[in-house]
């Protein structure tokens, strides 16, 4: 692979949004291999795609602002072996097309890699029509599709380059936020239904996706620099197929479990972690951080976090709640 | 050539019947308005067979009225994909052969039954070829009745965009949905204009005469860098007297004497072949 514009730097104090990260793989995937499309529904811009467009135009598919088309072309592109990514805003994707992503997709076995931008509450001020708090649980019931919510910039390159690589479905997830490395970049420290654990503790456990994990991190070191306490740091990346063997082997410790993420306390990471868990007869004690059932304050992401604790010390703060009862 | 298609869409006729009334389960009408598309289309027009399904130079032929995936079967069957005896399983418990088109069943596309999916797809599949400088072409078939689903325009506009001449959609058009009339539940007409000043080419034909058909589909593309549509002006039930344009055999399964009457009536259409022909 020609690597030398868009390798991607994971050095500490080089943290870019992981959609960029996304945009700069997905070129260098492109430079060798001309079935490599990327198709957009007015959405070059927001995706970072513009510069991909430049330079290969005939790898890029625009169809306007047409969600539904958007997969469906998609699906009849990736159908004749084409390495197709879609990408939309990720509220419109998986809301607007969830029927195409259910049967032109999924269903059909087309290998899609639909790309939701601007994920979670990433639209912040834009208002409930542009957050995305509803995907994970859309799509963890359908079928035949893997979702993934990469943490870092090293776990976004990965899970690109490796979905690329699959002739599968996927659902990957993106924020705009400048995400910092969370540790030592390591090939092998990446899987696909493999939870990453960034720190290992004793006291409670830390389940958090996508760009949640980062404040998950801080407010284990906060936890352990003010009080003394250990946690577990868990970058649960792919939310399907979730990492069962990993969530047992957090749960037998007995300790505390607290799941964190942008999205809706229904239906997504933590309600995944905890439906596995009590089936197989594990009774931790257990809290869901996300965003509640309700119209969600507006603000920047960073403002609608700490609205909802999902920040460095709204993350310990619940945490030592937990661990008090 | 003529006289073999002839008896072809009357024999496929009794077939669509025999395995909806062994089901009894099936879309009726629909299957057997589009019968005469697909005999054309299989038997004249597409570069499709068992051995060279896998080929990436086949034509495509992606059905989006998945609705009368009994044509589809029986056809798909004649030409050899799988042995007809599997349609007796059709709709029963654990059956490859279910109420929709499913890639389990060699020769199907793409899984399809929720409407306004065939286009986008076959649009994908056009926008590929394309790309690739092949000469395949993708047909798809639709319903009139599930033009509203705005999936199907926002493909319209793509598939011109893109200058798909190499993309042909047919409309089944038989003016029947399973409220009423399409006309009544939700007028799309004049269906060429709108499809033309979304810059497509639009031919006319009777969707049951065979020769027209043929010359319909031997004319693309009907015109350089645009996608074609072929308004096949058809008859819900064509072919079995009771059941032409009676709303009720959208998805009725006929009695036994109905079905007895019903074979009868095309025995009788098969020993009376146009001098035409």
């Amino acid at each position: 692979m020609s690597t030398t514009e868009t390798t991607i730097e994971n050095k500490k104090g080089t943290a870019k949004a992981n959609l960029e990260v996304f945009s700069a793989t997905l070129q260098a995937l492109a430079e060798n291999d001309r079935g490599v499309l990327v198709v957009t529904s007015d959405s070059r811009g927001s995706g970072k795609l513009v510069p991909f467009g430049q330079k290969f135009p005939a790898q890029h598919i625009e169809v306007g602002i047409a969600e539904q088309n958007l997969v469906g072309v998609a699906a009849g592109l990736a159908s004749t072996g084409k390495k197709v990514f879609a990408v939309s805003p990720a509220c419109f994707l998986t809301a607007r097309a969830l029927e195409q992503i259910k049967n032109d997709v999924a269903y059909s076995d087309n290998p899609v890699k639909l790309i939701g931008i601007s994920a979670g509450v990433s639209y912040g001020a834009l208002g409930s029509t542009h957050h995305s708090l509803h995907d994970f649980a859309v799509l963890r019931a359908i079928n035949n599709i893997t979702v993934v919510a990469p943490a870092d910039n090293f776990e976004t390159e990965q899970a690109i380059k490796k979905a690329a690589a699959t002739t599968a479905p996927f659902y990957l997830r993106f924020g705009k936020k400048n995400m910092p490395l969370l540790k030592e970049a390591d090939e092998s420290d990446f899987e696909f239904g493999k939870g990453r654990v960034i720190i290992e503790g004793d006291d409670i456990t830390f389940i958090a996706t996508g760009e949640t994990v980062y404040p998950a991190k801080l407010a284990a070191e906060k936890l352990k620099n003010d009080f003394g306490i250990s946690a577990t740091v868990i970058s649960m990346h792919t939310i399907k197929p979730l990492d069962c063997d990993l969530l047992k082997r957090i749960a037998a410790s007995g300790k505390p479990i607290l799941t964190i993420e942008e999205h809706s306390v229904y239906g997504g990471l933590g309600e995944a972690c905890a439906s596995f868990l009590l089936q197989q007869g594990y009774r931790n004690r257990f809290k869901i951080m996300g965003i509640p059932d309700e119209y969600t304050v507006t603000g920047s992401q960073a403002e609608i976090f700490n609205h909802y604790g999902l920040s460095e010390s709204g993350i310990a703060q619940e945490a030592l709640t937990l661990l008090k009862e | 050539m003529k006289k073999e298609l002839y008896r072809k869409s009357i024999i496929y006729r009794k077939k669509i019947l025999k395995y909806i009334f062994n089901a009894n389960a099936g879309h009726t009408g629909g299957s057997l308005s589009c019968i005469d598309v697909l005999n054309v289309l299989y038997n004249h027009v597409l570069n499709v067979s068992p051995g060279n399904f896998s080929s990436p130079d086949r034509d495509r032929y992606i059905q989006s009225k998945g609705h009368s995936v009994e044509a589809l079967f029986v056809v798909l069957a004649d030409k050899g994909f799988f042995p007809e005896s599997d349609l007796e399983t059709l709709c029963k418990y654990g059956s490859h052969y279910i109420g929709h088109p499913t890639r389990k069943v060699k020769g199907v596309e793409q899984n399809t039954g929720a409407l306004g999916h065939g286009l986008p797809i076959s649009v994908g599949t056009a926008i590929a070829a394309k790309l690739d400088k092949k000469d395949y072409r993708v047909f798809t078939l639709l319903g009139d009745g599930e033009l509203p689903e705005g999936s199907n325009w926002e493909a319209a506009l793509t598939a011109s965009q893109y200058k798909l001449d190499n993309l042909c959609a047919i409309i089944d058009s038989n003016g029947l949905q399973i409220t009423g009339p399409t006309s009544e539940v939700c007028n799309t007409e004049p269906i060429d204009a709108k499809f033309e000043s979304f810059g497509w080419a639009v031919r006319h034909v009777d969707g049951h005469d065979l020769t027209a058909l043929m010359q319909t589909f031997d004319a693309m593309p009907f015109t350089e860098g645009k996608p074609n549509l072929v308004i096949a002006h058809t008859v819900k039930g064509k072919g079995v007297s009771y059941m032409e344009n009676a709303l009720k055999w959208h998805h009725g399964v006929p009695t036994e004497q109905q079905y007895e009457d019903a074979l009868n009536e095309l025995d009788n259409a098969m020993v009376t072949v146009p001098d035409d022909f």
